[in-house]
């Protein structure tokens, strides 16, 4: 039995440590460190690696029967170069660029619409709130491949989109949707709508009503409460759902792959045509290292305000 | 509240939900349509559900995706309730930050960096790449996100009916089983539901470390949209929808049986 003793010692209750309560932290670490830590060590070595027509395909490949011979040959292979050519090659540098720019554009577009929502939702009548909550978290449980798919229904050229503005006359010719960055755009913003609401919802449903009272009281116009009370109030919420939304849209594959354009392409798209397309592990792997060094701070940050969340709570 | 809801809120709900929804109802009504060409609208008809079900390919696939899906949420439901129980209850033991950083970090990782990592430690150790290896990644990524919803739970959680109870000469285990878990029991069938769904829907992960004879249905459904839109494809997704919504609703309807309150489902929502 793992579960046992697990109530028994209260958070930060100083009692001994017994065997099965080692296993409830044991486990998922254990599971964790093999499936989330480890791959990535691997990862940078493969970075120092070469490509090469083999299985698997790269070398070198370290022979643990050779003994400290095996391990010294396999240490004098490991080169740099593949960061070299990531550094030299405009292509890479100019994917990074792009996709810390549209998940720039993308985080403050949601944070136009993803505010407005969840102010909406918090000012809404009480009995509302649990519905409304329900129905923001209902499309995050809704595949995400399909509702890029029920763009692409829209965004086509003789689609719905098209149709509606012919039919309304604001166009003459369809102009084209698909295969563009405002097409980028509405995919990402629609795809992370949630994660930017929820936190911000949060966080607005738990602000003190009567604080905006005082404000009025005091003569402060309803504008200047917002933007001295509540936005103030908000912005742990704003800080949460920007980084939730921003990190894993800089290494969007998905979106940017059936609604954008052949140009321009996203660091996660050129991961993935080293990765399938050229068979060059080495030179995708040198591109998640580079990807995950851009990505550290801001994970970082999340992190440290996840875990202040829950030292607060419990 | 005292102040009703002004027309600003109400345009600000109106457009928000608006926009979340109407293109999932768009892509619904559209898997009847009667017509191959999937703009114009040729009358109602179930023709493309018929012919989805002589799809050996994809119906594989589906069986495939629902073997996959289950046994990686479960595992990521036992995994992710046993983290949350070590985050909440545990105080500071050795190591905590790397801890709940490993659990924080994969919810915001891009899939791409999770994906090739996972495949580069499935090729060094030399293990055939197929249904387990998916399965694996799902567990990975999913118990992350149960970890979460059930250490939401565990946060505002009244220890008093705890501590009554082992004051009543209840010993831990059975406190565990009788007032603990029944209490954590809604968080913990929403993170398995949540760890369905997303494994149902995965592409990248199931790209990456999928070997020969374990097509997903993303997958299928993904080399499928790269060649353009098929009013197949639209009934497939309306399929899957449907199977999401009554998983949701199924979850939704044990909260409510068991007395539960609702619970936060995405990682943000505690912030």
């Amino acid at each position: 039995m793992t579960d046992e003793v697990i109530v028994a010692a209260p958070a930060g209750g100083g009692r001994a440590t017994t065997w099965p309560r080692r296993l409830v932290v044991l486990v998922p670490y254990l599971w964790l460190a093999a499936f989330f830590l480890l791959p990535f060590v691997i990862v940078f070595k493969l970075s120092l690696s070469e490509t090469a027509i083999a299985q698997p395909p790269y070398v070198p490949v370290l022979d643990l029967a050779e003994g400290f011979e095996g391990l010294k040959a396999f240490f004098s292979a490991l080169s740099p170069r593949n960061y070299a050519l990531i550094a030299s090659d405009w292509i890479y540098l100019a994917s990074y660029l792009r996709s810390l720019e549209v998940a720039t554009i993308a985080t403050a577009l949601l944070l136009l619409i993803g505010f407005p929502l969840a102010y909406g939702m918090a000012r809404a009548p009480r009995r509302l709130q649990p519905f409304l909550f329900m129905a923001v978290v209902l499309p995050f449980w809704t595949a995400f491949l399909i509702r890029i798919y029920a763009w692409i229904n829209i965004l086509q050229r003789d689609g719905l989109l098209n149709q509606a503005l012919l039919a309304l006359g604001i166009v003459d010719t369809p102009p084209a949707w698909l295969a563009t960055d405002t097409a980028v755009y509405i995919g990402l913003v629609y795809s992370y709508l949630p994660f930017m609401v929820l936190p911000i919802y949060a966080t607005l449903e738990k602000m003190d009503e009567t604080l905006l009272e005082a404000a009025a009281d005091l003569g402060c116009p309803p504008w200047k409460a917002f933007w001295l009370v509540t936005l103030p109030v908000s912005l742990k919420g704003v800080i949460a759902g920007a980084l939730l939304c921003f990190i894993p849209m800089v290494g969007e594959f998905v979106i940017p792959d059936l609604l954008g354009g052949s140009e321009n392409v996203m660091i996660g798209q050129t991961l993935w045509t080293e990765f399938f397309g050229n068979k060059d592990w080495p030179a995708a792997s040198a591109i998640a290292v580079v990807l995950l060094c851009l990505l550290v701070m801001p994970i970082m940050i999340y992190q440290h305000m996840q875990s202040r969340a829950i030292e607060r709570g419990s | 509240m005292r102040r009703g809801p002004s027309w600003f809120n109400i345009i600000a709900l109106a457009l928000g939900f608006a926009f979340l929804y109407v293109p999932i109802a768009i892509l619904v009504i559209y898997s009847f349509n009667a017509s191959r060409l999937v703009t114009v609208w040729g009358g109602f008809s179930t023709r493309w559900y018929v012919a989805l079900m002589h799809d050996a390919a994809m119906l594989d696939a589906a069986w495939v995706t629902l073997r996959i899906g289950l046994l990686s949420a479960a595992a990521a439901t036992v995994l992710g309730t046993l983290a949350a129980l070590a985050l909440v209850r545990f105080g500071r033991f050795r190591g905590r930050l790397l801890f709940g950083g490993m659990i924080y970090a994969p919810l915001v990782m891009p899939e791409v960096i999770t994906g090739l990592s996972l495949l580069l430690l499935f090729v060094a150790v030399d293990v055939d790449r197929g249904f387990w290896t998916i399965t694996v990644a799902h567990t990975t990524l999913t118990m992350c996100f149960v970890a979460i919803i059930v250490q939401a739970r565990l946060v505002d959680f009244d220890r008093s009916l705890e501590e009554a109870a082992m004051d009543l000469g209840c010993p831990p285990l059975k406190t565990f089983l009788t007032v603990t878990l029944p209490l954590i029991a809604p968080a913990i069938a929403s993170g398995f539901v949540l760890a369905f769904t997303l494994s149902l829907d995965d592409l990248i992960l199931a790209s990456f470390t999928t070997g020969p004879g374990a097509t997903t249905l993303p997958i299928r459904i993904y080399s499928e949209v790269r060649l353009g839109v098929k009013p197949e494809i639209n009934a497939v997704c309306t399929i899957l929808i449907a199977v999401v919504a009554m998983s949701i609703v199924v979850a939704s309807l044990m909260t409510k049986l068991s007395g539960g309150r609702g619970e936060s489902a995405t990682p943000g929502a505690q912030a």
